[in-house]
């Protein structure tokens, strides 16, 4: 739980439960407008601590089993890395 | 699904919804097909700048036009698509470029748009982590942007939904039927929607739905090149505000994202034509050499994710915009090899008032982007293609 009492989904970019359930209400049911419209699972982790949990809310919340709503895309690096080392050039410092 | 409207439109990228939110507007019965999700196909995938700097009359004027109705579509739409004018700045690298710069801004101050040279000073006041010693001037443009493509894809086809369009996602047309030279509707895998009139917006799938309606593939020669972009974690905002692009460096550009304050960072390295869009080692290594060039701090700064789009090419990099004269009720918006986006409003506004009452108010040059001219073996020339 947040300071206000919200409950934290998406933690690199501080996306709430209460958020995420309102789009849906809104008629916003697909994760892959949920996810931009949002940006759950855009941030450093890709969405390895939130994207499970919005795929359960989003189940919950449209009556759809778990396994018919498909991951996005996993974006490559898997882990944030600073640019000078993909370039080879951070050996100066 | 509805069996019958009086205009489908294929393709829910930033053209299609916003072609379906101007024909519903005009209080046109309007369906829109969507084989994905609504902007899966190029629109999701852009570097999200909208620029008026072009070197020609007609996209220029058109984008000047556009560029206004960027200005007010938040409130017209009436949800936040967070368009900001930060402006586009390009840099010089030799005399040549700057003498070719001088040309373009006395063309763009033509038509209104207040674009200006710069000295490598100055480009460091508005990008103060530029790396400008390499640069001998800026041409800058501080009323080009950037926006949300994902709010504005959203916010065109939610008012367009409002207004009585129907939005079929996860759609996919599998024929367009044509009887007599007549348009008579489409065929998707959920049903047949009788129309008299259909509109291709599919961009880089453009030609696949050109042949389904009986026209030949190369009729509107549009290629699909796999172009990439890195993105970086974010930082703190107006450190790299406009985009900044020396063309010279391969057209390696450089944006903060208006969202969240991350650095898009893209090249001109292109894979294709090919519908694939695997992110690529080879594009991740050429991008960041030059990125971290133009901004050395690039450097320090994590990469967080890389993707792929298309850029949907004509042999001219100007888009097919119009009717196709050979298919009563057939109508094309495609092949805008990279500009797609920034162009959106003001041409789904140009097709609505095409189809409905013939013609526009629309600075929109049909005879620039006839879809005709290449089997005539006309080219326009060429518009520079970046972010």
């Amino acid at each position: 739980m947040s300071e206000k009492g919200e409950r934290i989904i998406c933690r690199c970019n501080e996306v709430t439960l209460e958020e995420i359930e309102a789009l849906i209400e809104q008629g916003v049911a697909d994760i892959e407008m949920i996810k931009r419209l949002l940006r759950i699972g855009m941030g450093p982790c890709q969405g390895r601590t939130c994207l499970p949990m919005v795929i359960s809310i989003i189940a919950r919340k449209t009556g759809k089993s778990p396994d018919e709503i498909k991951l996005p895309a996993t974006r490559i690096p898997i882990r944030p890395v600073p640019a000078g080392v993909l370039v080879g050039d951070m050996n100066e410092e | 699904m509805k069996s019958k409207a009086e205009v489908v439109v294929i393709g829910g990228g930033s053209t299609g919804t916003s072609i379906a939110y101007h024909l519903a507007k005009l209080g046109v019965d309007v369906v829109l097909v969507e084989k994905e999700y609504l902007g899966s196909g190029s629109t999701f995938r852009c570097a999200t700048g909208i620029r008026q700097q072009f070197t020609d009359e007609a996209n220029i004027k058109l984008q000047k036009y556009n560029v206004e109705r960027w200005k007010k579509l938040s409130e017209e739409l009436e949800y936040d698509i967070n368009f900001k004018q930060t402006g586009y700045l390009f840099l010089a690298t030799t005399e040549e470029e700057v003498e070719a710069f001088k040309e373009n801004i006395k063309l763009h101050n033509r038509f209104g748009v207040p674009t200006r040279l710069i000295t490598p000073e100055e480009a460091k006041e508005i990008v103060p982590l530029l790396n400008a010693d390499e640069f001998l001037a800026g041409q800058w443009n501080p009323t080009d942007g950037k926006a949300n493509p994902f709010k504005t894809v959203f916010a065109f086809s939610r008012k367009a939904k409002e207004l009585g369009a129907e939005i079929y996602e996860y759609t996919e047309v599998t024929d367009i039927i044509v009887e007599n030279n007549e348009v008579k509707g489409v065929k998707t895998n959920r049903g047949t929607i009788k129309a008299d009139v259909v509109v291709n917006a599919t961009n880089a799938w453009a030609p696949i739905i050109n042949e389904m309606a009986g026209l030949d593939r190369d009729f509107i020669p549009i290629k699909p090149y796999k172009h990439q972009i890195v993105k970086t974690e974010p930082l703190k905002e107006g450190q790299i505000e406009p985009l900044v692009c020396p063309p010279a460096w391969n057209d390696s550009y450089v944006i903060q994202d208006g969202e969240d304050g991350g650095v898009i960072c893209g090249t001109g390295l292109e894979h294709g034509p090919t519908y694939d869009v695997t992110p690529t080692y080879d594009f991740l290594r050429e991008v960041l050499k030059w990125a971290t060039r133009i901004i050395p701090a690039l450097k320090y700064v994590h990469v967080l994710r890389q993707w792929a789009g298309q850029y949907a090419k004509t042999p001219d990099s100007n888009p097919a915009i119009g009717k196709i004269n050979s298919i009563d009720g057939f109508y094309i918006a495609a092949g805008f090899s990279g500009h797609g986006f920034m162009m959106a409003p003001g041409v789904g506004e140009a097709m609505a008032e095409l189809i409905v009452k013939g013609k526009t108010h629309v600075p929109l040059d049909w005879e620039w982007y006839d879809p005709h001219r290449f089997e005539r073996g006309e080219l326009r020339s060429t518009a520079f293609q970046i972010g």
